[in-house]
């Protein structure tokens, strides 16, 4: 590895690239229109049932239990009750894939039996509206349920239960928020994605790469300034969509140091996997369908524009092993949770990929034949 | 002086097909090599396993005393390729290209000095994808020269181009040879061959067929010179039955053979004597297309095999 020549190709690259209009579109304005056409669509909708985790503080008394039973009853949620600190409970739910998480307060049944005003704190998940929508309407129904049956011998009796609001994570997200981790990752993926597979053929096809292997110049530094390249772009993006979305919709992501391992790995899994894609293609049209083939699935499937938490339980097994889930969950882990032990896994496992497409990617791409 | 290029036994094999199938030749350095033959003949396949690009079946080759495809890098070094139908990054102008090489070569070449040699000075600033094809060629062979190579391989240099600019080209391999450089060349073009090589190979179906300079090849297998005149077919047979040489008629023309001196004049005697209506005459030696297509034409109808045999 010489940095001399990994920078003269760097600025070849880059050079290349200012000059060309579709490029600078596509790094430069089309981050501003996905963050805009996805913050303005903000929709869903989901007709199974939520898992919904419960932090039950009344220690089981009969009457919280009646009150879950109750929930199960309307086959809406499937309650979960979980012991976690009553403090740690709403980033415990952001880090678990929970969209919703209801607390039913100490003394609940004293309160219910006597008659005195007690909430429950239901928390959201803004970007998941529909599973948000559908648990409020439940507990709202079993809640209405719980106060008319309450023997309070007046007509005009107050309701005893009431709902309070509260959001997953550690502070209130829209759904901007989750989107901003989700189409960085997208950009992270498509960009060397689709240009690598179509530059690793169409160089072959032309003889560009025969002239490249009549220099110093070796695999290893080529593919390098390519990640660097493409690294630069990533941040340059982030940039861009993280600005787009305060400024369009408000939106507020931690942006932290710990977001950069995410905006290197990334980068480099997806060139190293581009260049393999590219290399095992024959001609240039088979070269952009093998790409395709990769690249679609974890477009939609790795958390992109939806939570993988909001998928079927058998899609959400498919999406672990799509390498872009663990870039753009770790993003969220760090932009959203700061929840740094998680992140971290996700990055090591990001690394690792990485290391294999790199390794393989140099090994089956020859510039010269046998 | 060892030489440039050894080649030895040299085979390439795709499956059964033999590319290129047991040919032997030497480049002596400083001179400019002509590796002819048709299309499909072996030319391409056997320069890229001189330049590092292929690897070989079978055989020793020698470039620069090093071992082309397992010391390709320390090769490189010393070598400068043009390929056929030079291709490079679209976006990128003839200057940048250079500064480019430069580096990855780490040479203080002038790009400026180097695109004037190749008269592309006035392109410096143009990218890639807007010159033309000769113009992109000339870019090539300045790219080739940014590491003041040993041996230049051009691998049919001015296919496609025009007169003026295959011209140009030629004024570049001329100078490479005066400043001492060995010039190994493949070509579909003769006159080319002719023009620049010291010596010619030429190579069909995987063999060399002919090989030395483009004279001995010449005086070897071409046919003797020949004396042409305008004039109708009968002076053809005219001159057959008087004087016993064989004579043709073509197009208006009539040629016959001369032996020897002596041949021309009683030829031209004998013409003026018929009363034929003649004007216009010219001698001719085949030159080495003639030969060329000659030694291909008989080695394509087999003829070539049982005449040596005889």
């Amino acid at each position: 590895m010489n940095p001399r020549r990994i920078g003269a190709d760097f600025r070849i690259t880059a050079l290349s690239y200012f000059r060309n209009p579709v490029a600078l579109f596509f790094s430069l304005i089309f981050p501003i229109i996905l963050i805009g056409l996805f913050g303005l669509i903000f929709s869903a909708t989901g007709t199974t049932a939520v898992n919904l985790a419960v932090l039950n503080e009344d220690h089981n008394s009969p009457e919280s239990v009646a009150f879950l039973h109750a929930l199960n009853e309307t086959k809406l949620v499937k309650v979960q009750v979980e012991s976690v600190a009553p403090s740690d409970f709403s980033s415990w739910l952001g880090q678990n894939d929970y969209p919703v998480g209801l607390v039913i307060p100490a003394g609940f049944q004293s309160n219910y039996t006597s008659h005195t005003s007690t909430n429950v704190t239901l928390f959201t998940d803004p970007q998941d509206a529909s599973a948000s929508g559908e648990v409020e309407f439940a507990v709202t129904g079993v809640a209405n349920q719980f106060n008319l049956d309450a023997a309070c011998g007046s007509t005009t009796c107050a309701p005893i239960i009431g709902i309070a609001g509260a959001s997953v994570g550690s502070a209130v997200y829209t759904y901007i928020d989750y989107l901003i981790p989700g189409l960085i990752g997208f950009s992270i993926l498509t960009s060397p994605m689709f240009s690598m597979v179509d530059i690793t053929s169409s160089y072959r096809k032309e003889g560009i790469f025969r002239e490249l292997s009549l220099t110093p110049l070796t695999r290893a530094e080529w593919l390098t300034s390519r990640i660097l390249w493409y690294t630069l772009l990533t941040f340059v993006t982030a940039g861009i969509m993280i600005g787009a979305g305060a400024y369009l919709f408000g939106a507020h992501v931690l942006i932290t140091a710990q977001l950069v391992p995410f905006l290197i790995a990334g980068p480099f899994l997806f060139v190293a996997l581009g260049m393999l894609a590219g290399s095992v293609a024959r001609t240039p049209e088979s070269a952009a369908l093998i790409g395709n083939i990769i690249t679609f699935p974890m477009m939609f499937l790795s958390g992109t524009f939806f939570p993988v938490s909001s998928f079927p339980s058998g899609l959400q097994e498919f999406a672990r092993i799509l390498p872009l889930y663990y870039v753009i969950d770790g993003m969220n882990q760090v932009m959203l949770f700061s929840n740094t032990a998680r992140a971290f896994t996700d990055v090591v496992v990001v690394l690792a990929i990485a290391l294999v497409f790199f390794v393989l990617s140099i090994r089956l791409f020859k510039w010269r034949d046998e | 002086m060892a030489a440039a290029v050894e080649v030895h036994d040299l085979q390439k094999r795709y499956g059964t097909l033999a590319a290129v199938d047991g040919i032997d030749f030497t480049v002596s350095p400083g001179t400019v090599f002509a590796f002819l033959g048709p299309n499909g003949a072996g030319k391409t396949t056997t320069t890229e396993i001189l330049e590092g690009l292929r690897n070989r079946t079978a055989g020793t080759v020698s470039v620069l005393g090093l071992d082309p495809w397992s010391q390709g890098v320390a090769l490189h070094r010393r070598i400068g390729v043009i390929p056929q139908d030079f291709r490079f990054f679209e976006k990128i102008t003839p200057k940048e290209a250079i500064e480019y090489y430069r580096t990855l070569f780490h040479t203080v070449r002038d790009p400026h000095a180097l695109l004037e040699r190749v008269e592309l000075a006035d392109k410096a600033n143009a990218r890639f994808e807007s010159l033309s094809g000769g113009q992109k060629q000339k870019l090539g062979l300045a790219l080739s020269l940014v590491n003041d190579p040993e041996i230049c391989f051009l691998d049919e240099p001015t296919t496609g181009l025009d007169p003026h600019a295959r011209r140009s080209i030629w004024a570049v391999i001329r100078a490479l040879r005066k400043e001492g450089r060995t010039v190994f060349l493949t070509t579909h073009y003769l006159e080319e061959a002719e023009l620049l090589a010291d010596r010619v190979a030429i190579i069909h179906h995987g063999r060399i067929i002919a090989s030395g300079t483009p004279n001995e090849i010449i005086e070897k297998y071409g046919g003797p010179e020949r004396l042409r005149v305008e004039a109708p077919p009968s002076l053809a047979s005219y001159l057959t039955t008087k004087l016993g040489i064989p004579a043709s008629a073509e197009d208006g023309r009539v040629e016959i053979e001369l032996h020897s001196k002596e041949d021309a004049l009683k030829v031209l005697s004998t013409i003026d004597a018929s009363g034929i209506p003649w004007h216009g005459f010219e001698t001719r030696h085949d030159t080495l297309e003639d030969v060329f297509v000659r030694l291909v034409g008989q080695m394509d109808e087999g003829a070539l095999r049982s005449e040596g045999s005889a």
